[in-house]
């Protein structure tokens, strides 16, 4: 490798976190200690280092867990280490939002100003936190230094952190040698000043999710959520588990594949492919190894479904995984979680280690669980195996197509938590029983996250074609003046297209989405021209910038927004609407992936259901 | 090899190969487009890399296994390989018997050396040694590539035929991606060789003392007797100027003054002449000895004509603008020059000259007209006949049954140290090589600004500059028994304790081959670059001063900029 390592050198703590990811070093060439006389004539390297570039993202994390903050020294160190070019560690290191590469406070809450909390408390959060402690990180004027002083704390703003349900919602991180992660909900101002300041220590993790339905004897996923324990594999076995695995492994690979085919089982994650033709296609790969990715990166604002899954019911997911594997022959199987879910990732790890110390997982197989680190773009299939691989999230080029060259270039099945939570009740009854719930070609049950203007925030979970109307009864509603459903990348509806079964059938001729599952409702009061705002400074901020139309239609789509809210038009708001278009337009057409391609969906929504942005004539 | 002056694989089959080793080469700063390909090989197809080099090198630095040997010792580590191939049954029965011949005197040979009785020499582990002949030898392809390292050494060719060794011993020839490989380090020096320009040779490697009958068939095309016996190659001139028995040269394009070893003693032989004539396209140090200097058109864009690299490819070279005032076409110089001697060989142009030499070796290069050349965008040769598609790799004929043409014979190496020894005067053993952004003695690279000049360095280990008490940039004073220099020092951890290194791209400033022995190769005439005992010390007073004096009158101009 052709590297050309940084001067700094690393302190002992960094280099004490990072050992403790990789491993110590193995010689001088591998960052030990010169001097060894087998280290002055022989070193091993290639293959075996660059193998190892996919524990890049990991290395960082401890570091960022460890200091608050990425320094040279121990970027420089990581590098040394799995023979990363610094520049493009660098890269690395900068694209994720949630990690720093200047000095930062080792105390710092983010705080949720995204769609579902921006309304809900966070404004008032936000002036306590300015009064009191400065301004957030991200706004500190170009130069400034933060004080660094370890007893203080810094705040910043951050997107949806997936905890809409209990709005407003923050994450606090301190680093340190046990570094500490918790997602907090209802946050109050003054508890948002006590977390900043360190007057106010951390609170446990002990957030249990709305679980509106819970003990509805009609659930199907949700079923074991707030029932049975879920840190125990004894609970889950006892209320069932594991059963749904045995049945799959007398059936074959190829009879679970049918089942799932004939359940007309289709991905929750918002593309709708289906799910037995997937892995039919990675089952008849004649490349190995095969592997399955299990997207829990869930970033789109107004979605919690998976958090609420991988905190209630880790073991399901480690259930499924195991089916899914079985039933298209990959040898491991990765969990990506997002960063923002600390718990989830405990509670999945929890679950992961349990089974195998169970002696459950067949021989040679096993789950990793990868964090991400802030970046919505990694919910993108192939940006989420970028970022396994210890790169930038930047999507690839399709095809080649992930069921023939995925993560590591291997035939890989990707799917979401939600997807693969369905193939417990596919085969434990048959394909053909579970396609008998639901309407036409939507089967079976689907999870919707319902925040914002209702009485009863949460998780639920209703047959495929249920009406919209009767999902929002059943969350109560006051006085509605619009519906974000499908999420940032979805749509606006108005207070009078409630009417609508759910389905994708239905939502596609309703030139909607159901996307992710989000049904975000805004009252009759609420700023909608200031949410479109925020929806399209989310997608500038968070497009990887990698094709044109998206780096810059992204910018372009906000700047003729504010131009129009604040009254300061190029040529009158009429010429703004048709710049709108064509930027939308071009967005769609010509982005390389999803996120420049839906970047103008609920702007367009606002524009021509909503009419928010009304030519004054 | 086996007769072809030239390696035996094209650039691509390097991408199919399972193991390479690349051996006393740094290809990725000295052979960076050889090493594009070898890249690929590496990142799509797994190609596992071994770099034998006492530095660990950028090369070093993407090999799976490096193994740092201590200078001069590749025969006793490619013995103690081919001892450990031979111990554990990996040798390729098949081949040895039916293309080779000496096996049994090789085999007897190299039972002295086990892995575990060089370790001394070499400075590697057994296991990693015994790791690298099993990986070579159980490769479904393998290939042996390599540069100066193995051949600027006083026993050049046995360091050459140990290699091959292992490739016989292996069946590792002679098949697609399996072969043995020297890196050509310019760009056209494998189409200097294919052309005759080799006192040994006739155009296409027809052999001037072992081949009567091309001599007479040449000489009779070209209207001259051509003289049975060898000419004298550099080293053998030099000495032969030294003694008086020489006293004119004609040096086209090459500037022994600063690339040959002990660059003093030249400069004296060259003064010495009666008379010197340099054909030039720049007024290198050689040239400004000289009585006269031809000023020359630069050919690769100012004249017609073919260049060969390293694959055999003949390609072509075409006019792509007029040269300065003054500068002639090299074919024009040499053809005037004979008219003033009284030959009128006329003015050929470049095609004319390639027609005539396809004659001359038509088993070589018949096939290749220009027509083709251009059609088929280069060919590999031998290309014998217009019909013939070009060769990717050579000796196939070894693994035909019955076998085509003679035995590949082992040859018998014996370790031998290099020259010099380091001793309580000189501690350190110097060895030279290359960098990425220069060519060799700067002459087309030293006069543009690039922020990758650091001009000329002593680059020494951690410790040896800890014990020397020298930092990053400190002066130094490097001598040898030949001669000193002053350079900056520049810490590598590359580099172990006692070893140096040092190029000779920027001789104007530090004239590294002062430094360097003459002692050379018989066979093949190529002076011990790769070691030399010297001294360091930090630079007195009085010399930084003189030094700082050069610095300010610009006399140091890549200095400058450290």
């Amino acid at each position: 490798m052709d590297i050309k390592l940084l001067d700094a050198t690393p302190t002992a703590a960094e280099r004490a976190a990072v050992d403790a990811v990789l491993g110590a070093p193995m010689n001088a060439w591998d960052g030990g200690a010169r001097g060894s006389a087998r280290d002055a004539h022989t070193a091993p390297g290639g293959k075996s280092v660059r193998d190892r570039r996919n524990e890049l993202i990991p290395a960082l994390h401890a570091l960022q867990g460890r200091v608050g903050w990425i320094s040279e020294g121990g970027l420089g160190y990581v590098c040394e280490r799995l023979g990363v070019p610094p520049a493009d560690a660098w890269g690395v290191a900068t694209f994720y939002a949630l990690f720093a590469t200047t000095p930062r406070p080792q105390r710092v809450l983010h705080v949720c100003d995204d769609v579902g909390c921006r309304n809900r408390g966070t404004r008032e959060i936000e002036h306590a936190l300015e009064s009191a402690c400065g301004r957030s990180v991200r706004e500190a004027p170009a130069g400034s230094q933060v004080v660094l002083d370890e007893r203080d704390g810094a705040w910043m703003h951050s997107p949806c952190l997936g905890l809409c349900d209990a709005a407003p919602a923050a994450l606090l991180t301190i680093a340190g040698e046990t570094p500490v992660e918790r997602l907090l909900g209802h946050v109050t101002p003054q508890q948002a000043v006590g977390l900043v300041t360190g007057s106010d220590s951390a609170p446990a993790d002990s957030h249990v999710p709305e679980l509106p339905q819970n003990g509805d004897p009609s659930l199907v996923l949700l079923k074991r959520c707030g029932v049975v324990d879920p840190t125990s594999l004894e609970a889950y076995r006892t209320a069932g588990g594991f059963t749904a695995l045995a049945k799959a492994r007398a059936m074959g690979a190829e009879a679970v594949i049918a089942e799932v085919s004939a359940a007309k089982l289709v991905g929750r994650g918002g593309a709708a492919f289906p799910t037995g033709r997937k892995w039919e296609a990675v089952r008849t790969q004649a490349a190995s190894p095969h592997y399955l990715v299990c997207n829990a990166d869930e970033s789109e604002p107004g979605t919690f479904k998976d958090r609420v899954l991988l905190t209630q019911d880790p073991f399901a997911l480690v259930e499924s995984l195991m089916i899914a594997s079985f039933a298209t022959g990959a040898s491991r199987a990765y969990v990506y979680i997002r960063a923002e879910y600390p718990l989830a990732a405990d509670r999945m790890a929890n679950a992961i280690q349990q089974t195998r110390d169970a002696g459950l997982f067949a021989a040679g197989f096993d789950i990793e669980i990868r964090r991400g680190a802030g970046a919505y773009i990694c919910g993108e299939e192939t940006a989420l195996f970028e970022s396994i691989e210890g790169k930038r999230g930047e999507p690839r080029s399709k095809p080649p197509f992930p069921v023939e060259v995925g993560l590591f270039g291997k035939p890989t099945v990707v799917n979401n938590v939600e997807t693969l939570l369905n193939v417990l009740p596919i085969v434990l009854e048959g394909g053909a029983r579970y396609a008998s719930t639901g309407s036409g070609n939507s089967t079976g049950t689907r999870l919707f996250c319902l925040s914002g203007a209702v009485a009863r925030p949460g998780v639920y979970e209703v047959p495929m074609g249920t009406n919209l109307r009767d999902l929002l009864a059943m969350a109560g509603t006051d006085s509605v003046s619009a519906i974000l459903l499908g999420g940032a990348a979805g749509t606006f509806l108005r207070a009078d297209e409630i009417d609508l079964p759910l389905t994708l059938e239905a939502s596609r001729a309703a030139n909607t989405t159901l996307g992710s599952g989000v049904v975000m409702v805004f009252a009759d009061h609420a700023d909608l021209r200031d949410v479109v705002l925020r929806i399209a400074g989310f997608f500038r901020d968070e497009s990887c910038g990698q094709c044109v139309p998206c780096r810059v239609g992204t910018v372009r789509q906000e700047e003729a927004l504010h131009r129009i809210v604040k009254g300061a038009t190029l040529g009158g708001t009429g010429r703004e609407l048709v710049l709108l278009e064509e930027v939308g337009v071009a967005m769609r057409d010509a982005s390389i992936c999803g996120l420049g391609q839906t970047a103008y969906s609920a702007v367009e929504s606002a524009i021509k259901r909503l009419r928010l942005f009304e030519v004054v004539s | 090899m086996f007769g072809a002056g030239g390696g035996t694989n094209s650039y691509e089959e390097v991408e199919d190969a399972d193991v390479v080793f690349l051996w006393g080469s740094n290809a990725r700063e000295a052979h960076p487009i050889w090493f594009h390909h070898l890249l690929k090989g590496i990142r799509h197809n797994d190609t596992r890399l071994y770099v034998m080099d006492p530095r660990r090198t950028s090369s070093a630095k993407w090999a799976d296994v490096w193994l740092g040997l201590r200078v001069g010792s590749d025969i006793a580590l490619a013995n103690a390989i081919a001892h450990e191939i031979i111990a554990a049954g990996l040798t390729h029965p098949g081949f040895i018997a039916n293309a080779t011949e000496g096996f049994d005197a090789y085999k007897a040979a190299v039972q002295a050396y086990s892995p575990e009785a060089v370790e001394e020499t070499t400075g590697i582990p057994a296991d990693v040694i015994r790791e690298a002949a099993h990986a070579f030898a159980t490769a479904k392809r393998a290939m042996i590539c390599w540069t100066l390292g193995i051949t600027e050494h006083h026993n050049a060719v046995d360091n050459v035929l140990s290699l091959i060794n292992l490739c016989l011993l292996t069946g590792h020839v002679g098949r697609w991606g399996s072969g043995c490989n020297p890196l050509r380090g310019q760009n056209n020096v494998q189409g200097g060789g294919d052309m005759g320009a080799i006192p040994n040779k006739l155009p296409g490697f027809q052999d001037i003392e072992q081949d009567p009958e091309a001599r007479e068939r040449i000489g009779k095309l070209w209207g001259v007797e051509i003289q049975p016996t060898y000419g004298k190659n550099l080293t053998q001139m030099l000495h032969a100027m030294e003694h008086g028995d020489m006293k004119g040269l004609f040096v086209i394009g090459e500037n022994p003054v600063q690339s040959d070893a002990d660059g003093n003693r030249v400069e004296r032989i060259l003064n010495g002449l009666e008379h010197l004539v340099v054909q030039e396209i720049f007024l290198t140090k050689t040239a400004q000895l000289a009585d006269v200097v031809f000023p020359a058109a630069a050919t690769w864009c100012e004249g017609d004509g073919t260049v060969t690299n390293s694959e055999r490819r003949v390609q072509r070279v075409r006019k792509a603008r007029s040269a300065p005032e003054g500068a002639r076409d090299e074919l024009w110089i040499i053809s005037e020059l004979a008219r003033r001697l009284g030959h009128d060989w006329t003015t050929p142009t470049a095609e004319e000259v390639w027609n005539e030499f396809r004659v001359a070796a038509p088993a070589f290069a018949g096939g290749m007209s220009y027509a083709r050349l251009e059609e088929l965008g280069g060919i590999q040769w031998p290309c014998p006949d217009e019909s013939h598609p070009g060769t990717p790799f050579l000796h196939e004929r070894l693994w035909q049954q019955p076998r085509g043409g003679r035995a590949a014979p082992f040859s018998i190496a014996q370790n031998e140290a290099p020259s010099e020894r380091r001793d309580a005067t000189y501690p350190y053993l110097l060895t030279t090589g290359r960098r990425l952004e220069s060519y060799n003695t700067g002459v087309q690279t030293s006069g543009y600004r690039s922020p990758l000049h650091w001009g000329e360095s002593l680059d020494i280990s951690p410790e040896d500059a800890r014990v020397l008490q020298i930092a990053d940039g400190d002066i130094v004073r490097i001598s040898s028994r030949r001669g000193t220099v002053l350079a900056p020092a520049f810490i590598d951890k590359a580099l172990r304790e006692k070893l140096l290194f040092m190029t000779l791209h920027f001789p104007d400033e530090v004239s590294t081959n002062v430094l360097t022995t003459d002692v050379f190769d018989p066979k093949s005439g190529t002076s011990e670059f790769k070691a030399c005992a010297v001294r360091v010390d930090r630079a007195t007073a009085a010399e930084l001063a003189e030094r700082a004096e050069l610095v300010e009158r610009g006399a140091l101009q890549h200095a400058e900029h450290q």
